[in-house]
């Protein structure tokens, strides 16, 4: 049956602010609950980098409240309270990818500190966002210096496509652990820590500024190291602050 | 390549029961016979892209369902409603609303799955599984059938890609649902099902058999 113009618009009009409606509801119902999803992976991902978690079983965000001390520091490591805009800026909510792509000098960097168990008031580790390009999409991840800001502690990344089985490993436990107790400082430069092409599954060949590579995923290391020591220098000026 | 064509509507006397053998059949063809992915070979793209793992598929299964039954039964309720001329922008616009729904529950409630899943769920919308049954089903049947028919090919779509799945892991991650059933010290983990090479091995398969027992021959 051929309908009329009006029929046909006034049945479009009626859909719209239906589905509309519906959809906004959801969105209104669901926000705080999405809010809090969201807010529980963000800090899982901080917390992985120096401890294994459960995510069922740990509560997270209580470890989280109890441990982590967490600010923003700009380039030369001075503390900001305020974004360009003036508005306070909360470490956890500071958007890593809005400020990769600017320049190193201009990023807002959060800082994560870890403090022990026993004394509140002792750091155990350093905990610095990374974020940077890997072979077919993104590469992301948290790394842990110890107390001297030289030592690693340990390491997290995460990808978005990285190629399975190959490039994918770095989200492995067994490739980050590769990277605990290896040093980013030589002297007083900052040289990172470089995973190497090839793979020789040999710890004892390697320096402490190296890593063993993957087989067959050297375009993924090379973001990874480039990703690393981007990040790294960034927080140079914090670093060098925090030792002295 | 479907070979569906729009049911008539039949006529029938008003006590028919719930499940009937014609309503029963609705829901038993899509299982076997008239499958969506292995005889209509729709909704590809979804099976190779989100059965590396179980827990994934599983979620993606019922999320398929889900947006398969409620598009179908509103569909259906609106049939006489809806106007010839924009009818598919009208279906569009339904299982989007529907998918949307879904993927904003995903992200309040588990959103390890959002994360995993990704686009995909959002990609239901462009399934033609879904699109097809409410242009060829739902339009012209009664909302109890639609519903049934929405079960039949939802679940038809999910057996295929969940034991598409159970190999993927089972063979390229060496675990079912996330638990190891084997380490690399038994027997070292395939790594072509990770890839989606891997789904295409098992999906050709699961076919090949089908196709054998039934005797389908596509023309």
């Amino acid at each position: 049956m051929q309908r009329s113009n009006t029929y046909v618009l006034i049945f479009t009009a009626i859909m719209t602010v239906v589905i509309g409606g519906v959809l906004s509801l959801a969105s209104q119902f669901l926000a705080p609950a999405q809010k809090k999803s969201i807010e529980l992976d963000t800090k899982s991902q901080i917390l992985s980098a120096v401890m294994q978690l459960n995510k069922k079983k740990d509560d997270v965000l209580g470890i989280y409240d109890q441990r982590i001390q967490s600010f923003v520091v700009d380039y030369d490591g001075n503390p900001i309270e305020k974004d360009k805009k003036g508005n306070p800026i909360i470490p956890e909510d500071v958007n890593i990818i809005r400020n990769f792509k600017q320049d190193n000098i201009d990023r807002e960097l959060p800082v994560y500190k870890f403090m022990s168990a026993d004394d509140p008031n002792q750091v155990e580790a350093y905990i610095l966002p990374l974020y940077g390009n890997g072979l077919w999409n993104k590469i992301y991840g948290f790394v842990a210096l110890e107390q001297d800001l030289n030592t690693i502690k340990g390491i997290s990344f995460g990808h978005v496509q990285e190629t399975p089985g190959l490039g994918a490993r770095i989200s492995d436990a067994e490739i980050q652990n590769r990277y605990k107790n290896k040093t980013i400082f030589e002297g007083s430069e900052l040289v990172s820590v470089v995973m190497l092409k090839g793979e020789k599954r040999d710890p004892s060949l390697f320096g402490p500024h190296e890593v063993d590579g993957l087989s067959g995923s050297t375009l993924t290391a090379k973001g990874v190291n480039a990703m690393l020591k981007d990040y790294l220098d960034c927080y140079k000026g914090f670093i060098e602050k925090t030792k002295n | 390549m479907s070979t569906e064509t729009l049911d008539p509507v039949v006529v029938k006397p008003a006590s028919e029961p719930l499940f009937s053998k014609r309503r029963r059949k609705f829901v038993l063809d899509p299982l076997s016979d008239d499958n969506p992915i292995t005889v209509q070979v729709l909704g590809i793209c979804s099976a190779l892209a989100v059965t590396v793992k179980l827990e994934p598929t599983l979620i993606m299964s019922i999320s398929v369902v889900f947006v398969m039954v409620f598009s179908n039964l509103l569909i259906s309720l609106l049939r006489d409603l809806i106007p010839g001329r924009i009818r598919i922008i009208v279906q569009l616009g339904v299982i989007a609303t529907f998918v949307t729904l879904v993927s904003e529950v995903l992200k309040a409630y588990n959103y390890e799955m959002y994360k995993v899943l990704g686009a995909f769920v959002g990609l239901i919308i462009t399934n033609c599984i879904v699109m097809g049954r409410l242009e060829a089903f739902a339009m012209g049947n009664k909302a109890w059938d639609s519903v049934l028919d929405g079960f039949g090919s939802g679940f038809g779509y999910a057996w295929v890609i969940l034991t598409v799945a159970f190999f993927r892991e089972l063979l390229g991650s060496g675990s079912v649902f996330n638990i190891q059933i084997y380490d690399a010290s038994i027997m070292p983990t395939n790594g072509l099902f990770v890839d989606s090479i891997g789904a295409f091995i098992v999906l050709g398969l699961i076919i090949w058999i089908q196709r054998t027992k039934s005797g389908y021959v596509e023309h």
